[in-house]
C-alpha cells in the first residue's frame, strides 16, 4: 500500500509542473498586463508617485521579460519560500487573499463530496434493486432534470423561491455579525447553518450523474453469477445484496468519484459568484477580469493542486476497498 | 409412475397455425421476420430499437423542433429581437384569448389585451393591470417587420404576431426594455443551439484524431495522449474556460467571440470524445469478426473503413449527441459571468445574465424563468436522445 | 411456514429411493419479446446417492431447471407449474427414505424454509469458477459464511471446518489459502474452493451446472474425479448438467436428455448410451467421434440450429430437425411422456402418444 501511494505521489510530480506551466500560460495569455491598465488610469493625473511605484512594480516582476524567466521567478518564489507573489489590485501579497478563500472553496467541496455520495449512494441503491419500480422511475426523472439544470441556475431559483416565500436574501457563508469576527463555536455553528444552501445546489449537479452510475454498477453486479453462488448459499436477499453487489458496485462508484471532484470545484466555483460567497470564485472571476495576473494564477494552480490531491485520495481509498488494483498494478511491472 | 399429458383428438390438434395461441407465426411468418432481423442493416436495427424507446423518440421531435427553430428564427419569432418599446419595460406575460365577447354574441377572434400601469413614486416600478378595452387581434402568417432568410429571400411574413406590428403582444412577458422574450428566446436559440454543434464538431475533429491516432498506434504515443487527456480531465473545468474566456481580446467582435467560445469549450470537450473513440478502437481491435477479417487477409484500411468504422460511427453519434448539452450549458454558464458572449449577442446566457438581481427577478420572475425552461428542456431532450441512441447503438447486446 | 408445511405434507408420494423428483416442471421468462418457454415438462427422479446427468444443447434449459430447483431462476423468470418434491433429511440424521417431503415449486423463493434447504441441504456449483466467486473476499471468507449461515458455529470452529473441507477437496497448504483472495488461485483451485464452499454443509444433493467446462481437460479429469471420490465419502446425489457425453459415460449413473426445456428421454446410463429410443439422442450420439473413425470421415452434425426461444416449433419441438419426422404428426401434437420400463421414459411420436401409431399405444399405461 505504502509503494502503491509512493508511486502515484511520484507520478504527480510531472503534473503539477504542468499544471503550474498551464495557469502562468493561460493568465499570460491576455494582450497587456495589469500594469498597461493601471498605468492608463494614473497616466491622466500625471502622478509622479504612482509612476515610481510602477516603475519599482515592473522592476519587481519583470513583466517585460520573456516567459520563461518570469514563470521562473514566480515558481521558484512558490517552492522555496511559499510566496505567490503580490497582487495588483489589492496591493497585499496573494498568499494573505487566497488561503481564507481556499479552505472555504475546499470545506465546501468537501462537503458537498459526502453529501453527494450519500445521496447517490441510497438512492442509486434503492433505484437499482428496485429496478423499473415507481420510485425508480421517479428517481430516474428527477437526477435527468438535475442534470440538465445547470448550477447557477438552481442557485438563483433557491435565491428567487428564498426572497420570494421567506422574505431573506440568502447569500454568503456567515451572518453579518460573524464576517470579520475571529473563528468561534458559534461562528462556526452560523456557518454550518449557510453551508447547506450552497452544498445541495452544487451537489444535486454532481448527484445526479453519481445516481445514474451506481444505479448501471449495481445492475450490472446483481446479475453477476457470484451473487447466484452467495443465493445459492441460502443467503438473505438483503443481506446478500449488502455484502455482494453493493461491496463491488463500490469501486467504480468511487473511482467515478475522482472524476466528479473537478466537477464539484466548478460547480462551486460558479454557485459562489451567483450567490456572492467568500469562497474562491468571486475573487477568481475579478482577479481573472482585471488581469490581476499572480492572484489568477495562484487560484488556478491551487484548485489545480487541489483536486489532484481530492483524485489522489480517492484512488487511494479505491486502492485501499480493492485488492485487485495494487495486485494488478504490481503485476504489471 | 406415468405422466400422460391428455392426448389430443385428432380434430383438436389440427389447430389452424395462425390461430394457435403461441408458435403460430413459426413457420411462415416467423422465418421471415427472422431472416429479415438478420439481414437488416445495423442502421435498420439501430433505427428498430431506437423506434421502442418513447422518450427518446419524442425528444428527437423535440430537438428537430428547435433546430427549426435556429433555421427559421426570424419567421417564428413575431418580433425582432432587438425591438424595445419604453412604454413597456417589463410588461408581464399576456394570455392569448381565442374569442372576443361582443354585444353581437361571442366571435373567434384571438387576440391580447391591452396594458395600464402605475408606476411607485419610490421604486419606479410599475405594477401593469389589464385594460380589457384595448383589444389587439392577433393572427397566422402576418406582417411584420421585413428579414432576409438565409440572406436570400426578402419577406416580412412571421409565423404568427399581432396584425398592427406595433401593438404590444408579450405573451412570455417583456424584459426591462420592453423587449419581447419569446422573440429573444427564438433568437437565442441560434447561438445556444448552434454553438454546441460547432463546438462538438470541432472537439469531435480533435478527438477522432488523437483519439484514432492512441488507439492506432498504441505504445508511448497512446500513453502520451492519454497523459494529456487525463490531465485536462483532471483540471476543473469552469476555472479553466473562465481564464481562457477572460483571455479573449476586449477588442474582439461578436463573431470572433463566439469562435472564441466554442474553441475554449472544445478544449475541454475532446478529451471525453477521445477517450470514447480511443476505447471503442482497443475493443474493436480484439473482437473476433475483426480477426477474422485480419485472418482473411483484409487489407489494413479496409479492416478499419468497412469493418471497424461503421461498427462505431453508431457510438459517435451518440456520443456527440450527448456532449452537444454539455457545450450548451457551458455557453449558458460562461454568458452568465460575463465572461462569454455579451449584448447585443442574444444567446440563452446572456438572457439569464439579466435574471441576475434576484429582488427585481421577484417582481418580474419572467425574465428568468422562461429563458431558463428554454434551457432545461432542450438540455433535457437532448440528453434523452442520446441515451436512446447510446441504446440503439448496441443491436445485439440486450 | 406452518402453511407450508401442512401443504407439503399433504403432498403425494415419492419412490422409496427418490431423492428429489422434478415433475412436469416449467419455468417461464415473461419479457417484452414475448414469453420464453425456458423449461416446459421437465420431469426426472434423482435417487439417493447416486449421479444424474443432464444433457442437452446449449439453451435447451437445462440450467434454468438446475435453478428452478433451488428458486433462484434470474427474474423475470418463475416456476409457473409443476412439481419439485424433495425429501429433506433431518439434520444428523443418516440419509435414508424418512425425513418429510416438500415440494420446493410451492415454496416462497424468499421464505426461510427455501432459504435453509439452498446451501444446507442442497448445494449448487457453477460453469464460471472466476466470476461465481466474490472477487473481493477471500474464498475463507466465502465459506466460512456458508458454514454459519446453517450452523449455529463460533467463528474459530467455522475455520477450522472450512479449512478441513479446503484440504479434503485437495487444496494443497490449506491454511494460507484460507486467506486467498480467488483471483490469486488457478481455475482449478477455484473450482476446489467453490465445490468446498457447496460441501460445508454436507448436503444431501450437489447440482453441478457444467463445473468443467471453463477447465482445462487435465484439470477436469481432476475435478471429476474428486468428484466422484466425494460422493463416496458423503453419500451425496449429484446432478450433473453437461453437454459433453464424455463425462456423462464417465460420471452418470442416471440420464436426462432435455431438448428445448422438455426431457425428450430418461433412462438409466447404459440403456441411453446402448439403445437410444428417442431420436434427438441418437442424433447426439451420432455426433461424438469415436477413435476408430477415419481421418477422412465427416464428423455427424445434427442438422439445424435449436430454434429461436420465441419462435417454438409446434407439436414436437425436434420435429423441424428430426430425421424420422412424420408429416402431419409431429408439427401438430406435443407428444405425452411414454414410460418403457420402471426407470425409462420417451417423449417420441414413434412410441406412441399419436393416435395414427396405435400400434405402440398400448405401451402408454
Amino acid at each position: 500500500m505504502l509503494k502503491y501511494i509512493a508511486r502515484r505521489l511520484l507520478v504527480m510530480i510531472p503534473t503539477l509542473f504542468a499544471i503550474s506551466l498551464a495557469s502562468f500560460f493561460i493568465i499570460q495569455l491576455p494582450p497587456g498586463d495589469f500594469l498597461t491598465t493601471y498605468a492608463a488610469g494614473m497616466g491622466a493625473q500625471d502622478n509622479i508617485i504612482a509612476r515610481e511605484q510602477l516603475a519599482v512594480l515592473e522592476e519587481r516582476y519583470g513583466l517585460d521579460e520573456p516567459f520563461h524567466v518570469q514563470y521562473w521567478r514566480w515558481i521558484s518564489n512558490i517552492v522555496c519560500c511559499g510566496d505567490f507573489g503580490q497582487s495588483f489590485e489589492w496591493n497585499q501579497p496573494v498568499s494573505s487573499l487566497i488561503w481564507d478563500r481556499l479552505t472555504l472553496t475546499m470545506l465546501l467541496a468537501v462537503v458537498s463530496t459526502l453529501f453527494t455520495w450519500l445521496v447517490a449512494f441510497l438512492i442509486g441503491t434503492y433505484s437499482a434493486v428496485r429496478q423499473y419500480s415507481l420510485g425508480d422511475y421517479f428517481w430516474t426523472f428527477i437526477g435527468f432534470i438535475g442534470l440538465a439544470t445547470p448550477n447557477f441556475l438552481l442557485a438563483l431559483v433557491l435565491m428567487y423561491i428564498s426572497f420570494r416565500y421567506f422574505g431573506q436574501s440568502v447569500g454568503g457563508l456567515f451572518s453579518p455579525e460573524y464576517q470579520n469576527a475571529p473563528w468561534s463555536l458559534g461562528k462556526a455553528w452560523d456557518l454550518f447553518q449557510h453551508l447547506w444552501i450552497p452544498v445541495v445546489i452544487i451537489a444535486t449537479a454532481g448527484a445526479a450523474s453519481t445516481i445514474r452510475i451506481m444505479r448501471a454498477n449495481l445492475l450490472d453486479e446483481l446479475h453477476r453469477p457470484y451473487t447466484t453462488t452467495a443465493r445459492a448459499k441460502g443467503m438473505q436477499e438483503w443481506r446478500l445484496i449488502a455484502k455482494y453487489p453493493l461491496r463491488l458496485a463500490l469501486n467504480p462508484f468511487i473511482s467515478t468519484v475522482g472524476w466528479t471532484i473537478p466537477t464539484l470545484v466548478s460547480g462551486e466555483i460558479i454557485v459562489s459568484v451567483v450567490l456572492d460567497l467568500p469562497t474562491t470564485g468571486p475573487l477568481l472571476l475579478r482577479a481573472l477580469s482585471s488581469q490581476d495576473m499572480y492572484l489568477a494564477g495562484s487560484f488556478l494552480m491551487m484548485l489545480g493542486v487541489l483536486t489532484l490531491i481530492g483524485t489522489l485520495l480517492s484512488d487511494i481509498l479505491l486502492a485501499w476497498l480493492d485488492p485487485r488494483i495494487q495486485y494488478e498494478k504490481a503485476g504489471r511491472r | 409412475m406415468t405422466h400422460v399429458e391428455p392426448a389430443p383428438d385428432t380434430t383438436g390438434a389440427r389447430v389452424d397455425p395462425d390461430t394457435s395461441p403461441e408458435g403460430s407465426s413459426a413457420v411462415p411468418g416467423g422465418t421471415k421476420r427472422r431472416n429479415n432481423l438478420y439481414t437488416a442493416s445495423q442502421w435498420r436495427l439501430m433505427w428498430w430499437r431506437f423506434r421502442k424507446h418513447k422518450l427518446a423518440m419524442v425528444s428527437a421531435i423535440f430537438v428537430v423542433f428547435v433546430y427549426l427553430l435556429v433555421l427559421f428564427a426570424e419567421f417564428f419569432a413575431p418580433f425582432h429581437s432587438s425591438d424595445f418599446d419604453a412604454e413597456y419595460q417589463h410588461a408581464p406575460p399576456q394570455s392569448l384569448h381565442l374569442f372576443e365577447e361582443t354585444d353581437d354574441g361571442t366571435r373567434f377572434n384571438p387576440h391580447v389585451k391591452g396594458f395600464d400601469y402605475e408606476s411607485d413614486e419610490e421604486t419606479w416600478r410599475r405594477t401593469y393591470t389589464t385594460d380589457e378595452s384595448e383589444i389587439y387581434p392577433v393572427r397566422p402568417f402576418v406582417h411584420g417587420h421585413e428579414y432576409e432568410l438565409f440572406g436570400l429571400i426578402t419577406t416580412d411574413i412571421h409565423l404568427f404576431g399581432p396584425t398592427d406590428p406595433d401593438a404590444p403582444m408579450y405573451l412570455f412577458g417583456a424584459d426591462r426594455n420592453g423587449r419581447d422574450i419569446l422573440s429573444r428566446v427564438i433568437y437565442g436559440t441560434q447561438i445556444s443551439m448552434s454553438i454546441g454543434v460547432v463546438g462538438v464538431v470541432l472537439s469531435l475533429v480533435l478527438g477522432i484524431v488523437l483519439g484514432g491516432v492512441s488507439g492506432y498506434f498504441g505504445g508511448w504515443i497512446d500513453s502520451a495522449i492519454q497523459r494529456v487527456i487525463e490531465f485536462v480531465r483532471s483540471l476543473p473545468e469552469i476555472p479553466l474556460w473562465m481564464a481562457l474566456a477572460a483571455a479573449l481580446p476586449q477588442s474582439w467582435s461578436q463573431v470572433q467571440v463566439y469562435f472564441g467560445i466554442t474553441v475554449i469549450l472544445s478544449i475541454v470537450g475532446w478529451t471525453t470524445l477521445a477517450r470514447v473513440v480511443r476505447g471503442k478502437f482497443f475493443s474493436l481491435r480484439e473482437e473476433d469478426f475483426v480477426t477474422a477479417a485480419v485472418l482473411d487477409g483484409v487489407s489494413k484500411p479496409r479492416v478499419i473503413f468497412r469493418h471497424m468504422l461503421p461498427s462505431f460511427t453508431s457510438h459517435i453519434i451518440a456520443a456527440v449527441t450527448l456532449a452537444i448539452p454539455a457545450m450548451i450549458l457551458a455557453e449558458t454558464a460562461l454568458s452568465f459571468l460575463g465572461l462569454g458572449l455579451t449584448e447585443p449577442t442574444v444567446s440563452w446566457g446572456v438572457l439569464l445574465r439579466e435574471a441576475q438581481d434576484i429582488p427585481s427577478i421577484a417582481h418580474t420572475p419572467w425574465v428568468l424563468i422562461v429563458p431558463a425552461v428554454a434551457v432545461i428542456t432542450t438540455v433535457l431532450a437532448l440528453n434523452f436522445l442520446g441515451d436512446g441512441l447510446r441504446d440503439a447503438a448496441d443491436p445485439y447486446n440486450k | 411456514m406452518v402453511a407450508e408445511s401442512v401443504q407439503t405434507s399433504a403432498s403425494p408420494e415419492l419412490d422409496h429411493d427418490s431423492l428429489l423428483s422434478v415433475r412436469a416442471l416449467q419455468t417461464h421468462f415473461p419479457l417484452d419479446q414475448g414469453l420464453v418457454k425456458a423449461v416446459d415438462g421437465a420431469s426426472f427422479d434423482i435417487r439417493q446417492g447416486t449421479t444424474l446427468c443432464v444433457v442437452g444443447e446449449s439453451g435447451c434449459g437445462k440450467s434454468v431447471t438446475a435453478r428452478s430447483i433451488l428458486q433462484i431462476v434470474d427474474r423475470p423468470g418463475r416456476v409457473v407449474g409443476g412439481e419439485i418434491l424433495f425429501r429433506r433429511q433431518r439434520r444428523g440424521a443418516g440419509k435414508g427414505p424418512d425425513g418429510e417431503i416438500v415440494d420446493l415449486a410451492a415454496l416462497d423463493p424468499k421464505g426461510a424454509q427455501m432459504r435453509r434447504i439452498r446451501g444446507g441441504d442442497i448445494a449448487m456449483i457453477f460453469q464460471e469458477p472466476m466470476t461465481s466467486l466474490s472477487p473481493v473476499h477471500t474464498i475463507g471468507n466465502q465459506i466460512v459464511e456458508a458454514i454459519q449461515l446453517h450452523e449455529n458455529v463460533s467463528n474459530r470452529e467455522a475455520k477450522e471446518r472450512a479449512v478441513e473441507v479446503l484440504h479434503k477437496v485437495g487444496v494443497p497448504r490449506a491454511k494460507q489459502r484460507f486467506d486467498s483472495y480467488p483471483f490469486e488461485l488457478s481455475g482449478g483451485l477455484r473450482q476446489r474452493a467453490m465445490i468446498a464452499m457447496a460441501l460445508s454443509c454436507n448436503p444431501a444433493l450437489l447440482i453441478a451446472d457444467e463445473p468443467t467446462t471453463a477447465l482445462d481437460v487435465t484439470t477436469q479429469a481432476q475435478i471429476l474425479e474428486l468428484m466422484r471420490e466425494l460422493q463416496d465419502d458423503y453419500g451425496m446425489a449429484i446432478m450433473f448438467i453437461t453437454h459433453d457425453l464424455g463425462v456423462v459415460a464417465e460420471m452418470a449413473d442416471d440420464v436426462v436428455v432435455m431438448y428445448l426445456g422438455m426431457t425428450v428421454e430418461r433412462g438409466d446410463v447404459v440403456s441411453i448410451f446402448h439403445d437410444p429410443q428417442h431420436p434427438y439422442t441418437r442424433a447426439l450420439l451420432r455426433s461424438i467421434p469415436t477413435m476408430g473413425m477415419g481421418t477422412r470421415t465427416r464428423l455427424n452434425t445434427i442438422k439445424g440450429m435449436v430454434p429461436d426461444p420465441y419462435d417454438r416449433p409446434h407439436g414436437c419441438p425436434f420435429h423441424n430437425r428430426c430425421g424420422e419426422y412424420m408429416p402431419g404428426t409431429c408439427d401438430q401434437i406435443v407428444p405425452p411422456p411414454i414410460d418403457l420400463d420402471e426407470h425409462r421414459q420417451v417423449r417420441c411420436l414413434l412410441h406412441g402418444g399419436a393416435p395414427s401409431s396405435g400400434v405402440r399405444n398400448e405401451v402408454n399405461t
